[in-house]
């Protein structure tokens, strides 16, 4: 850890927070309950009744304005033992906003009752709302007064039961064994035809008729299982509806019955091509709350595979985005480059897409002999090829043609609809949690933010093409200064901990032992920690009770968000920019359903 | 009955096997060279460099379940797919192989030609419309747009050589090239016609009616087994007419560059013709893997607002210069 963050979390740790001070002067301190969490993020419990209030104050009055709504979640509390010093609640539904400006974050909990789950809907404020809204209605079974579709999301329109709430199973043993009879399946598929009344929109106009289709979920563009449901009007979009859940598999469910350091390998999944770079924010949450300060060495091994799959995911964009295009070489060219990277991967990890690396204080192994040459080799090889595809795809006319002033967001725009990420860089806002919040040692490397101004589908391509012009530098500057030292932190909650440590005597036997099984066990507490992931901001909420496990892990993950603009982004292009938008927004499934 | 002159039957014979050979190697061929291109291997294992790799195909495609959708319009479904192979076939009757060898020697020969290509635009539409499903009926759409589009300027494109050569008769076409091939006086409107027989025949990146990244694989995506096979073949058999033709326009048919004619005239014709057509399916295979798909409109609008002003100027310019030499 370096010594500024050390220094700001000992500073929150003491003042209180400008936010805080300045809500309690504005709407009385009566009116909130403080809640201290192991990142020190200002957290205020309030009363329902104030919520729209101190959420538009937020937003448009206090300066630094928090622009954007990064996180609404809830939390199923009815279970859950240590909660001293909060109030009731069976259910608490909780905001996480964020300020760009003032670059600090806020989270505001509100205490729902069983009998009265009820709680208005914030869209008016920040339309990417509607998503988060209708997770929690699907996930808890909150109701939200004012929600113009409140219908599930992730789970089929025919689920019995709200999955993240704790009397529902979690595991297929725990149910009914499942059969699919025919008229159930009949059920089911007729519970998936697109109604486009149900989604306020006409069915034609006095002269013509819409057409509805069906753009997957299985199709060749989709970039996976997700289904657009598009109005058409000839070739020209007029509204599209995504539906997503094709893919989900209840990550944060399982969250809640993985021990802490059984959970790592599912992260990898979620954003499948971020590899372990999601396992980083887990970690990083985890060892929060255990207090375990990781070497150096460590750091800088994470900061290098991150980066390597930051390039990797990027080119993968990169190419079938030209696919999209009509353009196919491209794809076999950064699969190829991709193929190298993955081969460093493997060398270092054993592993390629998801090599699940990172474990809570180090690494799982140490680097290998002879780990710089394949690195060495790629950093002096890459460049020259980003060289190539520039010529081949940025500066080619048609791709130009096609993609400039096609599908643009302005800044603003992004902070309604929550983009962040290459997205949001490519309105431009310079804004980089590597650089903005460091993390993992960031603050010692040298590259740049890239950023764009129009914000359309060009700009975007092109953000993440110098993206991985500036990760080539990182790898470069971790190349030439890694420390030595240990690849795990010497301290008792590390998992697995240290061998060595372990065949001194019985006792230290028996530690390693319920160390390796169990994982650690520690305070009951709250921490989030979010990290720049390939395609946006990933978070990991984490509710520690005391248990060998998260009690709930809230991950956000950008995907999800920025699938939800799409439908702004497309309205009133053709179906060929449709198919260019999708690939820029940049989504992987996993990322999406969780 | 059997003798080596146009439209004897075993020329009739000897041209149709002629068209299926290369046809039927082109599928393994652009592969070849698209793996080459594009660092991937292609078919490489079923014979020497994967020759045999067409057999599998064929096989392959033989062995499908030939499904007619239970939604579909039945008859027009079946007939669709047909019109394509026997449209581009058809127009191979009045191409001259060489010095003699041909099938007939038709006076409006490229009319035919036109006439073909605008019968074979029905095969992409009715396809479309037949499979009665979304995804096919745009790209059947497409294909109505874009080949009414692409006609008006292919046909424009190539008036200035029948003025050059005084004769819709492709034969004639080719002899009036002995001293100098078209495609000096005549480059734009070479180029106009390079463009337009790549929409004619649906070749990347002009391929939108199948734009698969928009629309799957448009006006053919209901289709399997053999009737996939006549669009597929159709396809391959229209890429070859197209590079036939090009040079037979423009590159002075069967007449060898350099004076290097060699041995039986029929021989030298029928290789240099080769060699030119070969180039240019090279060419359209090159073009595949180098460009991306223009948008509809965008490609609507190219067509209409400078390929067509362009080939008619060039018909102009080409008129008044005969005008003026022949006056």
């Amino acid at each position: 850890m370096s010594k500024v963050s050390e220094q700001v979390s000992q500073q929150t740790g003491e003042q209180m927070p400008a936010v805080i001070s300045a809500l309690y002067q504005k709407f009385g301190e009566s009116s909130f309950v403080r809640q201290h969490t192991a990142e020190s993020m200002p957290t205020l419990w309030l009363g329902r009744d104030k919520l729209l209030e101190v959420l538009a104050y937020l937003k448009s009055e206090y300066t630094p304005r928090f622009e954007m709504l990064l996180d609404v979640t809830a939390i199923d509390e009815r279970v859950r033992v240590n909660r001293a010093g909060q109030p009731d609640s069976d259910f608490t539904v909780v905001y996480h906003l964020i300020s760009y400006s003032g670059n600090c974050d806020i989270r505001l909990k509100v205490a729902l009752s069983e009998a009265d789950q009820n709680i208005p809907t914030i869209i008016p404020l920040w339309p990417a709302a509607n998503w988060h809204e209708r997770e929690m209605w699907d996930m808890f079974g909150i109701n939200v007064t004012g929600h113009p579709n409140l219908s599930r999301i992730y789970c089929p329109p025919t689920w019995v039961g709200h999955p993240l709430r704790k009397e529902h199973p979690a595991r297929a043993t725990e149910m009914d064994p499942y059969t699919m009879s025919d008229a159930i399946q009949d059920r089911e598929q007729e519970a998936l035809r697109f109604k486009p009344e149900e989604w306020g929109m006409s069915k034609g106009t006095d002269t013509s008729e819409y057409m509805f289709l069906n753009f997957g979920p299985n199709h060749p563009a989709a970039h996976g299982v997700i289904r657009f449901a598009l109005q058409l009007d000839g070739e020209y979009v007029i509204d599209c509806v995504p539906d997503v859940g094709y893919h989900h598999r209840g990550a944060e469910k399982m969250g809640e019955r993985q021990s802490w350091h059984t959970y790592i390998p599912y992260t990898d999944r979620i954003d499948y091509l971020g590899g372990v770079m999601n396992n980083l924010p887990y970690v990083m949450a985890v060892e929060k709350m255990a207090g375990i300060q990781v070497p150096d060495r460590v750091q800088t091994i994470r900061v290098m595979l991150s980066e390597f799959f930051r390039i990797c995911s990027h080119l993968l964009f990169y190419g079938t985005w030209a696919v999209d295009l009509g353009q196919l070489s491209p794809l076999f060219y950064c699969f190829v480059d991709r193929e190298k990277a993955f081969n460093i991967i493997e060398s270092i990890t054993g592993g390629r897409m998801h090599p699940s690396w990172f474990r809570i204080g180090g690494l799982a192994q140490d680097l290998p002999n002879g780990w710089d040459k394949l690195i060495r080799e790629f950093v002096d090889y890459f460049p020259a090829r980003l060289a190539e595809y520039d010529k081949m795809i940025m500066q080619n006319t048609v791709i130009r043609q096609r993609t400039r002033g096609v599908g643009s967001m302005t800044t603003q725009d992004a902070f309604d609809w929550g983009m962040t990420g290459p997205a949001l860089r490519a309105t431009g806002l310079e804004w980089d949690y590597r650089k903005d919040r460091p993390y993992s040692g960031y603050e010692n490397f040298e590259f740049e933010v890239p950023i764009a101004v129009n914000g359309d589908c060009y700009d975007r391509a092109a953000v993440r093409v110098e993206e991985m012009r500036q990760s080539c530098r990182i790898i470069k500057q971790c190349l030439e200064n890694m420390p030595e030292g240990p690849y795990k932190s010497d301290h008792p909650l590390t998992t697995p901990p240290i061998k060595e440590k372990s065949k001194l005597h019985i006792e230290t036997l028996i530690d390693h032992f319920l160390s390796v099984s169990w994982g650690p066990i520690m305070d009951p507490t709250e921490v989030s920690m979010t990290i720049e992931a390939t395609k946006g901001l990933n978070m990991y909420y984490l509710i520690n009770d005391g248990g060998s496990g998260s009690y709930r892990t809230r991950i956000r993950t950008p995907s999800f968000i920025h699938i939800q603009a799409i439908p702004f982004l497309s309205r009133g292009l053709m179906l060929a920019d449709f198919t260019a938008v999708v690939a820029t927004t940049d989504f992987v499934m996993a990322d999406v359903d969780k | 009955m059997f003798a080596l002159e146009v439209g004897s039957l075993l020329i009739i014979v000897v041209v149709f096997i002629l068209i299926l050979i290369p046809t039927a190697l082109l599928g393994w061929i652009e592969r070849r060279l698209i793996g080459f291109f594009q660092d991937r291997l292609g078919p490489n294992r079923l014979g020497p460099l994967g020759v045999m790799q067409v057999a599998a195909d064929f096989i392959k495609m033989f062995g499908k379940e030939d499904w007619i959708p239970p939604f579909s319009d039945k008859l027009t479904f079946v007939i669709a797919p047909m019109i394509l192979p026997i449209a581009m076939f058809l127009s191979f009757a009045v191409i001259p192989f060489a010095p003699g060898v041909g099938i007939i020697d038709l006076n409006v020969g490229l009319l035919w030609i036109l006439a073909m290509a605008g019968l074979a635009a029905y095969s992409a539409m009715l396809a479309g419309i037949a499979s009665n499903n979304k995804f096919s009926l745009l790209g059947g759409l497409r294909a109505a747009a874009q080949m009414i589009s692409y006609e008006v300027f292919m046909g424009i494109s190539i008036l200035g050589v029948v003025i050059l050569s005084d004769s819709f008769n492709l034969r004639e076409i080719v002899i009036a090239q002995e001293d100098g091939w078209f495609v000096f006086p005549q480059f734009i409107g070479f180029f106009i016609f390079l463009v337009a027989g790549l929409a004619e025949s649906h070749r990347w990146p002009l391929d939108l009616p199948e734009g698969e990244a928009e629309i799957i694989s448009g006006y053919n995506t209901e289709y399997s087994g053999m009737k996939f096979l006549l669009f597929f073949v159709g396809e391959y058999i229209g890429l070859t007419l197209i590079s036939a033709l090009i040079p037979i326009l423009f590159f002075g048919g069967w007449h060898a560059p350099f004076g290097l004619e060699f041995g039986n005239e029929i021989f030298s014709g029928l290789f240099w013709l080769s060699v030119k057509a070969s180039f240019f399916a090279f060419f359209f295979i090159l073009v595949r893997a180098a460009i991306p798909r223009p948008r509809y409109d965008q490609l609507m609008a190219y067509g209409w607002l400078i390929m067509l002003p362009l080939s008619l100027l060039n018909l102009l310019i080409t008129g008044a210069l005969v005008l003026v030499q022949g006056g």
